[in-house]
């Protein structure tokens, strides 16, 4: 199989993050388009298309900018979520650092359409490479006049701040990448009010994905009709996913939605390092459940498919173990790092994430007894389901539960006190049953 | 008070008040830029913030900004600060050799600063680069698919 290229056919072009190269290959042609169309023109295209948010939650976009309400005085903000950070996912750094035009494009488009004349990039702190491409993209673009005052003469104004984090998993949560901007402590935001009516500044604030903003340029310019017929009918439309862990090659790779599992991990990714069998993967960033290589074999990656194996699409970071990966050692680690980015507002989470990583050190290093599953598996009952304010306890869960669930058998070889035979267990139970039928038989007269 | 920005930061700190709608908006850019002039964000440069911003903005909430995010360091750092990603991804491409190979080599366990104040190695959670593991982000660089050579190049090479 091939990759459909549509959001990185110029990715790999050592030009690609140049203007000139970038409206060369039809760039700005989008928002030529949308420039000349009615704000609620370019929300029904892209509600139309029917692309759904590419940050994790799949959220129809054109459905979000709807929500933006028109006849308020309030300024309106538009906000592009570049805080990529969980564990597995690293496509939107390669939209950012290869194609920083197509993101800002897009975001100029959104802010047409829910008629914003401010929006903020955040970026993770990290990604210093692409913030220093995107800044240049930036000043780029108000030198050309497609930022700034009176866009393109058509009367329409939007400024473009590139805001940088912190070092902070949970400001990729929308409300949390508020408060960071608004300069407070990342703690997620009770919702609601949504940020659509309340968010940046207590004013209207659509936050979308890089992913998104880059394929809208694509959509206004070719048109929802097109778009649509590409992946699945629920999910239309590629993807990118960043392929991690046991493959042989490894990296981001753009597919149409629908495309089987097995074909990115064999095809795309070479097949499994040292020609291993597979073990399983994760389809879409730590929180989501794992998927043992028997499930995987009729997995598609589209977001139907991922729901009817009770799993997510989520950030679209697949993380591939072999045969003879350690899944406790995995889990471990995925458990200490929701531990280290709990904000620690909620006490479920706060508590919940430290006790799990550490009850799952403890049977790493084979001092755990059943109890300690036992009481993981309990834990994580009052850590999901809205016990929180944002679902990073619920990211915990989905990384934990399933992985034990599903591999519990490499969990208890490594206890400090083996469980017992299922049959052993039965058995106990049975004399039990007799021994207190023998009781009761002898209390009557 | 002894810390102050220099004119390019005053410049920047300038602007930044024309384009920020509220000027708490600010606190996150300040203590980057104390950090890049300072080596690190130390009481005497947060008071400094808290009095260009002014009323309502006040030190504790400097401080809880800066302790809240894990990119402002609160002691000094080495000329190099290494940080080495052990999230599960990097993990599963064989991030524990390249630990060792750096604790080994810098003589040093992780958390620590080499004598010389030219080294700092720390292990951190997810770096967002987990298909290029094992990786490390020396300051602003990414090094990435790294083996125990390419680590002893890249190390040779800083002075």
């Amino acid at each position: 199989m091939a990759e459909m290229k549509i959001l990185t056919k110029y990715i790999d072009n050592p030009k690609s993050t140049e203007l000139e190269f970038y409206e060369s290959v039809h760039g700005y042609d989008g928002l030529k388009k949308a420039l000349a169309m009615k704000p609620d023109d370019i929300i029904a295209e892209v509600k139309k298309s029917g692309l759904r948010g590419r940050g994790g939650a799949g959220f129809p976009t054109g459905l979000k900018w709807s929500f933006i309400p028109k006849d308020i005085p309030k300024p309106k903000y538009i906000i592009c979520n570049a805080d990529e950070g969980e564990p597995g996912t690293f496509k939107d750094r390669k939209l950012i650092e290869n194609l920083p035009h197509q993101i800002i494009e897009g975001m100029i488009i959104g802010a047409r359409a829910i008629n914003s004349n401010k929006g903020f990039f955040y970026i993770r702190g990290e990604f210093q490479k692409g913030a220093k491409t995107m800044q240049k993209a930036i000043d780029e673009a108000y030198a050309k006049g497609y930022l700034g005052k009176n866009i393109l003469d058509s009367g329409f104004d939007f400024d473009l701040i590139l805001y940088e984090g912190a070092g902070a998993y949970i400001c990729g949560e929308e409300t949390a990448l508020i408060n960071s901007i608004e300069g407070r402590r990342g703690h997620p935001r009770l919702k609601p009010p949504f940020p659509a009516v309340s968010g940046l500044y207590r004013s209207p604030t659509v936050v979308n994905n890089v992913e998104t903003f880059s394929a809208i340029p694509h959509i206004i310019d070719k048109g929802a009709d097109w778009y649509s017929k590409i992946g699945t009918e629920k999910s239309p439309g590629t993807r990118l996913f960043s392929v991690s862990g046991n493959v042989k090659r490894p990296g981001v790779y753009e597919i149409e939605l629908g495309t089987p599992l097995l074909e990115l991990v064999n095809d795309l990714c070479g097949g499994i390092t040292d020609d291993k069998p597979l073990k399983a993967v994760i389809p879409g960033g730590s929180s989501v459940p794992i998927l043992t290589a028997e499930e995987c074999k009729t997995a598609n990656m589209d977001f139907e498919s991922m729901a009817a194996h009770k799993t997510m699409l989520g950030s679209g970071a697949v993380i591939v173990l072999a045969e003879g990966a350690d899944i406790v050692e995995t889990t471990y680690r995925f458990a200490r790092f929701y531990a280290h980015e709990s904000c620690g507002q909620c006490t479920p989470c706060r508590e919940g994430t430290h006790w799990v990583r550490d009850i799952l050190s403890k049977i790493r290093d084979g001092e755990g007894t059943t109890q300690d599953i036992d009481l993981i598996l309990s834990l994580s009952r009052n850590m999901e389901g809205g016990t929180t304010i944002c679902p990073l306890s619920d990211a915990c869960v989905g990384a934990v539960r399933p992985a034990i669930q599903k591999f519990r058998s490499e969990f208890d070889a490594r206890l400090k006190v083996k469980p017992e035979p299922v049959v052993e267990l039965r058995r106990r139970k049975e004399d039990k049953i007799s021994e207190s039928v023998v009781a009761e038989g002898q209390k009557t007269p | 008070m002894s810390y102050k920005f220099s004119d390019t930061s005053e410049k920047r700190f300038q602007k930044m008040l024309e384009v920020f709608p509220d000027k708490r908006s600010l606190i996150l850019p300040c203590l980057y830029i104390l950090q890049r002039e300072n080596g690190f964000v130390d009481q005497e440069g947060m008071n400094y913030i808290a009095d260009r911003l002014g009323d309502p903005i006040s030190l504790a909430q400097i401080y809880g900004v800066a302790t809240f995010y894990t990119l402002y360091n609160k002691k000094p750092v080495g000329k190099y600060h290494i940080q080495i990603c052990g999230t599960s991804s990097c993990y599963l491409q064989g991030n524990d050799r390249i630990e060792k190979h750096l604790c080994d080599r810098l003589g040093i366990h992780l958390g620590q600063t080499t004598p010389d104040q030219k080294f700092t190695l720390e292990e951190v959670e997810c770096l967002g680069a987990c298909g290029y593991a094992p990786m490390v982000q020396i300051n602003d660089d990414f090094y990435e698919q790294l083996t125990p050579e390419t680590v002893d190049q890249i190390l040779e090479s800083l002075n």
